[in-house]
């Protein structure tokens, strides 16, 4: 009986030392997979320049079969003469607002009016290694009003306001505007410029508009 | 045979789907929005707010200080009544500042299903956030 034990356990082991043994060898001798072709091309974040800015017909959110869509403005269209970032809408609004490429309305019905810009630089400074972060009043002025800002999302004063990255990812504070219609976070020297060992300029690299900067 | 083969179909489907959903996210110019709050209940289509068509002609003070639209996807109650009371989108739309409110197809030109938001945004398509 004993006997018979020890062989039957000796053969389920020999089985399955056999099959292992088999296995291993189908898997080394199997050819390794082929190396897809053009592997750089396919990142499904990083598209093509020319997928970007699609027309609203294949954007994917319009529906063709709607009659209004054929008449909407694509685009690249209205994009072809703007200077180009990397992100967002590949737009510089900012630079092609200074240049004047673009003229929007400060008013909704007197096209002369002209905004309040204010110009001053508040620079943040960083706990990383990071530069430290200016924010040019100005930019942000020829777009909004004081209030669009303060008090609700950032309270005028300083040292009041805390503000990292993950809450601007979140959408709060920064993130109210950039990473959804303002230039996004990828855009990281725009924010963080200025050099911690004070040789940075300060200003963002866009040097955007004509003249008027602050003696820092 | 039969079974495996509708099975297969079956998968493809999903993951064509899975894809197209995708790249919806992707594709939308972007800042995009999607108003669907009450278009598509009310039988018609998802509207789809263009800001970069927008931003070349105002500036953002104009909407979102004089015309008081909160800078947050969800928290502007919008509906025909008030835009035809010149409220929000009537403050120009209007045959005055912009195109009137009669070119319904113009703005109602979303996909059917669509979800309220904001798209194009530096969001991956994958399962984090960015």
């Amino acid at each position: 009986m004993k006997l018979m034990k020890r062989l039957m356990a000796g053969t389920v082991a020999g089985v399955l030392l056999a099959t292992l043994y088999v296995s291993a060898t189908r898997a080394a001798d199997a050819p390794a997979p082929a190396p897809a072709a053009g592997v750089n091309t396919f990142n499904r974040l990083m598209k093509p320049k020319s997928e970007r800015n699609p027309p609203p017909m294949q954007d994917g959110i319009h529906d063709p079969s709607n009659e209004g869509t054929g008449l909407l403005q694509p685009p690249k269209e209205a994009f072809k003469e703007l200077p180009e970032i990397s992100s967002g809408n590949y737009v510089d609004w900012v630079q092609a607002l200074g240049k004047q490429l673009i003229k929007p309305r400060y008013d909704r019905k007197n096209p002369n009016e002209e905004p309040v810009v204010l110009d001053l630089d508040i620079v943040r400074e960083v706990k990383g290694t990071m530069p430290d972060v200016v924010y040019p009043h100005d930019r942000h002025t020829m777009w909004l009003d004081c209030s669009n800002c303060h008090p609700d999302i950032f309270i005028p004063e300083k040292g009041k306001n805390q503000i990292s990255m993950a809450m601007i990812l979140m959408g709060q504070k920064c993130g109210v505007c950039h990473g959804k219609v303002a230039f996004p976070v990828a855009e990281c020297r725009k924010c963080h410029s200025k050099k911690k060992d004070g040789s940075g300029g300060g200003k963002p690299a866009a040097q955007a508009e004509p003249a008027k900067k602050p003696a820092k | 045979m039969k079974r495996t083969g509708r099975g297969f179909w079956r998968l493809m489907m999903a993951l064509a789907l899975a894809l197209s959903l995708g790249m919806d996210a992707a594709m939308a110019e972007y800042a995009d929005v999607v108003l669907n709050s009450q278009a598509e209940a009310q039988g018609v289509r998802p509207v789809i707010y263009p800001h970069w068509f927008h931003r070349i002609r105002f500036r953002c003070k104009v909407c979102h200080n004089e015309l008081g639209f909160q800078m947050k996807v969800g928290a502007n109650n919008i509906d025909m009544n008030k835009i035809l009371d010149g409220k929000f989108c009537g403050m120009c739309h209007n045959g005055d500042v912009a195109w009137g409110t009669e070119f319904c197809d113009r703005c109602h030109s979303g996909l059917p299903g669509l979800k309220t938001g904001i798209r194009g945004g530096s969001k991956s398509t994958g399962p984090g956030e960015y």
